[in-house]
């Protein structure tokens, strides 16, 4: 069992990235993105585009740090996967999202946009790599380091909870510290009045599509080096990403933190129960149960 | 000297005209009061001059320069703040960021400014980590007003400041619109205390059914006696 | 391909168009006329599948006990398989309207999504219900025997074009009457001030389960016209998407639109599978990726540029009120 609650925990610290960016886009838009999932997957994507390709053709080596599955060209990959995927998210929102908010479109519309851009961002990637699981180091050996208590967990998934922890605590202290962060809580706190302190909110918007895609593509590689790549992994995520969020209160980045952590253990200690392709549907069910007890969430008022 | 003015301002939020060639003066360092019965526009008035309606027809001139149909931000770089009727305050920032965000478009060390507002709202100071979602509502007007005055404006635009609150906090509010009028700022305040709003004023205007009625000296209005029976509450 | 063929070809065309058509009257009621925001339809699409299988097939017995199993088999005629179809589908919509039809328009959609996927785990993973992965085969078609097998899909065009026309006529009478004008102002959030949020949830919720009842006959006549199921074909993509796109491209709130959209998009659809054929022999296996591909940007287009779609919304409600 304590085993379990700590692949929770490497589970839910995943999920918790892309919660956050969730979170984050609903607080300011006021839209659900169902195309945050597959910002996961394009991430883990575009970083085995990275590894595979371009990284090894121009000759980075592909030896290992130690006993994790992977070395400087993940290194170099991942922060890159990062900004490409914030681009990619950015550009929807000047392509699709910025012209129905013109228009006055509710959002439903948006919503319904933002599956249609789920599915864009989906059948690309189909196309080019097909529907088979990857790994960015197939055939790779990954063994189990024993930790007290007799829980095995494997160096990858410690390094994950670090960088996970470090991407929370940076993202921290941009919003506590920096004049773009304030601005970009103003933004979520009171747009009207944002605009009116001279707050130029198109520009916060362009940012929080950046932040929010960057932290899903984070999650993506995260969940790609833990587990494997699947073209249909992020739309798996979309459920617990949404539990996570209304768990968290919709629009608190520290809800969706802990709300992201709570998913993931439920997720893991079930399998104790239930078949893990459950585990998709125990989120559900969580949600569920919120939505009759709290639907504001934990830190919500009533 | 004429600091702000709006001339022959016809506005709508639809196809429909709320406000039909409305006009109003404000001198420098005047306070001006606009007075009227609830829906009569008196809000819109104060939006279009802040730019964030665009008129249909008139202009709004700030001193001797154009500025009708300008963004807010661009407005707010100009010397004017403006203070919301409703939602006015950022509630989940604390006080001292709440002021920092009124100082957004300031490149320059406000720190002298923030203290000078805190030396306003001395209640303020001593709570400037707290969220100001948990003020009570006097205080969160403070905070509205200190926010709008990061930017040492030159003219103040305050919607309903008195809205919502208690007869002893109405009183408090008042002396502080004072106290800042007292430093040089020009305002236009729209008032549904109008009794009171025109006490201080020194120009007060009349708007009903998003037209003038009438405008006057403040006290003249409060003498008026028409003006007593329909506006004031007899 | 002869003559024969060709028309023969159609059919099956107008059959499958006419299944979707039907869907998309469900989608109809509760996002044109309502504006509930359900992206689970293959949800309701599998469950009346489902029903009506077990409903109308008989519950295997000895060998075949071994190789097939499920947990009832009524071997009822067809009409019931509708019947309890459309009453599975209409149940379970209720259930999903309790929490989430007094929140925003978002939850629900997150819901109707989570209970899609959780059904297809479910009907995948569960072998004693309904077979597990592989599914549920042999069940019967309405009057079977009349003709030449190799004839009968003309039979089942004229069973689902019936079916679908009987399900239009009563929506509009439901739309034309006081209970569609109310309908449409709860969409409109024009609500009299004679209305309480009781009555707005139990308005939403009543057309939350007559749309859900439409789809659950639409995943019945599905599962009739294959005579196969397995859960992998309730995907949100064939089982959801496609079906949005055809509503937005005939018109939401409009039932004429949205039989239209079905055809339209059934046959945009059909027509990017021949093109897909020119592909180079290595696209080939991706071909479907790229038909969903144009799908979802002629949804992009068609939210942007056109929302109302091909033919707009009928304006029913002001005519009566003048
Ligand atoms: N956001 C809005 N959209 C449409 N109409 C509005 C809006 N705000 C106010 N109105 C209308 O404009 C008119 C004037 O409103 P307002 O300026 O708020 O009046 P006042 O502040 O004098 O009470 C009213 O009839 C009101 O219904
Ligand atoms: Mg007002």
């Amino acid at each position: 069992m304590a085993e379990l609650i700590v692949y929770g925990i490497v589970l839910g610290s995943i999920i918790s990235l892309g919660a956050i960016g969730l979170s984050l886009v609903y607080g300011i838009l006021r839209f659900a993105n169902f195309a945050h999932g597959d910002f996961l997957t394009a991430g883990a994507y575009v970083a085995l585009f990275m590894v595979t390709g371009v990284l090894s053709w121009i000759g980075i080596p592909d030896n290992t740090f130690g006993s994790l599955s992977f070395g400087w060209r993940m290194v170099i990959a991942f922060p890159i996967s990062m900004v490409v995927v914030g681009c990619v998210a950015i550009a929807l929102d000047r392509i699709l999202y910025r012209k129905l908010r013109q228009k006055g479109s509710g959002a439903v519309m948006l919503a319904m946009s933002s599956l249609g851009a789920a599915f864009i961002i989906r059948m690309i990637i189909l196309i080019i790599w097909g529907a088979d699981s990857l790994f960015y180091r197939p055939g790779l050996m990954r063994p189990a380091l024993e930790v007290p208590l007799g829980i095995k967990i494997r160096p990858d998934q410690i390094l994950i909870l670090f960088v996970v922890l470090f991407l929370v605590v940076l993202l921290h202290l941009f919003l506590k510290k920096t004049k773009m962060g304030k601005a970009m809580r103003a933004t979520a706190d009171n747009m009207e009045l944002a605009l009116i302190s001279g707050i130029n909110t198109e520009r916060i918007i362009i940012w929080t599509w950046g932040i929010g895609g960057a932290l899903a593509a984070a999650g993506g590689i995260l969940y790609g080096i833990d587990v494997q790549l699947h073209p249909y992994m992020g739309w798996n995520f979309l459920i617990p990403l949404f539990a996570a969020t209304i768990l968290g209160t919709i629009g608190n980045i520290y809800g969706a933190l802990i709300g992201g952590l709570t998913i993931g253990i439920a997720q893991q200690v079930s399998t104790a129960f239930l078949l893990p392709t459950y585990k998709l549907a125990v989120a559900f069910i969580i949600m569920i149960l919120i939505l009759l007890i709290r639907p504001k969430g934990i830190f919500g008022k009533e | 000297m004429i600091i702000l003015k709006a001339e022959d301002i016809t506005v709508g939020y639809t196809e429909v005209d709320i406000l039909h060639d409305v006009g109003i003066r404000v001198k420098s360092g005047e306070i001006v009061s606009i007075i009227g019965p609830n829906g009569a526009g008196k809000s819109t008035l104060l939006k279009t001059i802040f730019g964030i309606l665009k008129p249909r027809n008139g202009s709004v001139t700030l001193k001797d320069e154009d500025i009708t149909g300008l963004n807010p931000d661009k407005i707010a770089r100009k010397g004017i703040s403006y203070v919301p009727q409703v939602e006015n305050v950022f509630p989940s920032m604390t006080i001292q960021e709440n002021l920092e965000m009124g100082a957004f478009i300031r490149d320059d060390d406000y720190s002298q400014r923030i203290d000078e507002v805190y030396d306003l709202f001395t209640v303020l100071r001593e709570r400037k980590k707290q969220k100001v979602g948990h003020l009570s509502g006097g205080q969160r007007q403070m905070v509205a007003m200190g926010r709008a005055l990061m930017l040492d404006p030159q003219v103040l635009l305050l919607d309903e400041p008195s809205a919502g609150l208690a007869p002893v906090l109405v009183s408090d509010i008042f002396e502080k619109i004072m106290e800042i009028n007292a430093t040089g700022v020009a305002m236009i305040i729209v008032e549904q205390n109008a009794r009171e709003a025109l006490k201080m004023a020194h120009h007060g205007y009349v708007l009903a059914m998003g037209r003038n009625v009438l405008d006057d000296k403040g006290e003249a209005l409060l003498a008026n006696e028409e003006v007593g029976r329909l506006y004031l509450g007899g | 391909m002869e003559i024969g063929g060709i028309i023969a070809y159609l059919v099956s065309l107008a059959i499958m168009a006419g299944i979707y058509a039907v869907f998309c009257l469900g989608l109809n009621i509760q996002w044109g006329y309502t504006g509930l925001f359900n992206i689970g339809i293959a949800g309701f699409f599998c469950i009346g599948a489902y029903a009506t299988a077990l409903i109308t097939t008989p519950k295997p017995t000895g060998m075949y006990a071994h190789y097939v199993q499920q947990i009832f088999g009524l071997n009822l005629p067809f009409i019931f398989g509708l019947l309890g179809a459309a009453i599975i589908c209409g149940v379970i919509a209720f259930l999903i309207g309790i929490p989430t039809l007094k929140l925003g328009e978002d939850y629900l959609a997150i819901a109707t999504l989570g209970i899609a996927e959780t059904f297809r785990l479910i009907f995948n993973n569960e072998h004693w219900l309904a077979n597990g992965p592989r599914g549920l085969m042999g069940l019967p078609q309405p009057l079977q025997g009349l003709v030449d097998p190799r004839h009968y899909n003309y039979i089942y065009l004229i069973v689902v074009v019936i079916i679908m026309v009987l399900i239009y006529l009563s929506i509009e009478r439901a739309i034309r009457s006081p209970w569609g004008r109310v309908l449409r102002a709860v969409r409109e959030d024009e609500v009299s001030a004679g209305m309480s949020g009781k009555d707005i949830f139990r308005f939403k919720m009543q057309s939350l389960v007559f749309g859900a009842m439409v789809m659950g006959i639409g995943g019945a006549l599905y599962a009739h016209y294959t005579k196969a199921i397995s859960p992998d074909v309730f995907t949100p993509l064939y089982g959801t998407f496609i079906i949005w796109v055809m509503l937005m491209a005939g018109g939401s709130g409009n039932n004429k639109g949205a039989i239209l959209g079905a055809y339209v998009v059934w046959g945009i659809w059909i027509g990017a599978k021949f093109m897909t054929d020119f592909l180079p022999y290595t696209l080939k296996a991706r071909a479907p990726y790229i038909r969903f591909l144009l799908v979802m940007i002629l949804l992009e287009i068609i939210l942007i540029y056109r929302p109302q779609g091909l033919l707009g919304e009928e304006k029913k409600v002001s005519k009566l009120i003048e």
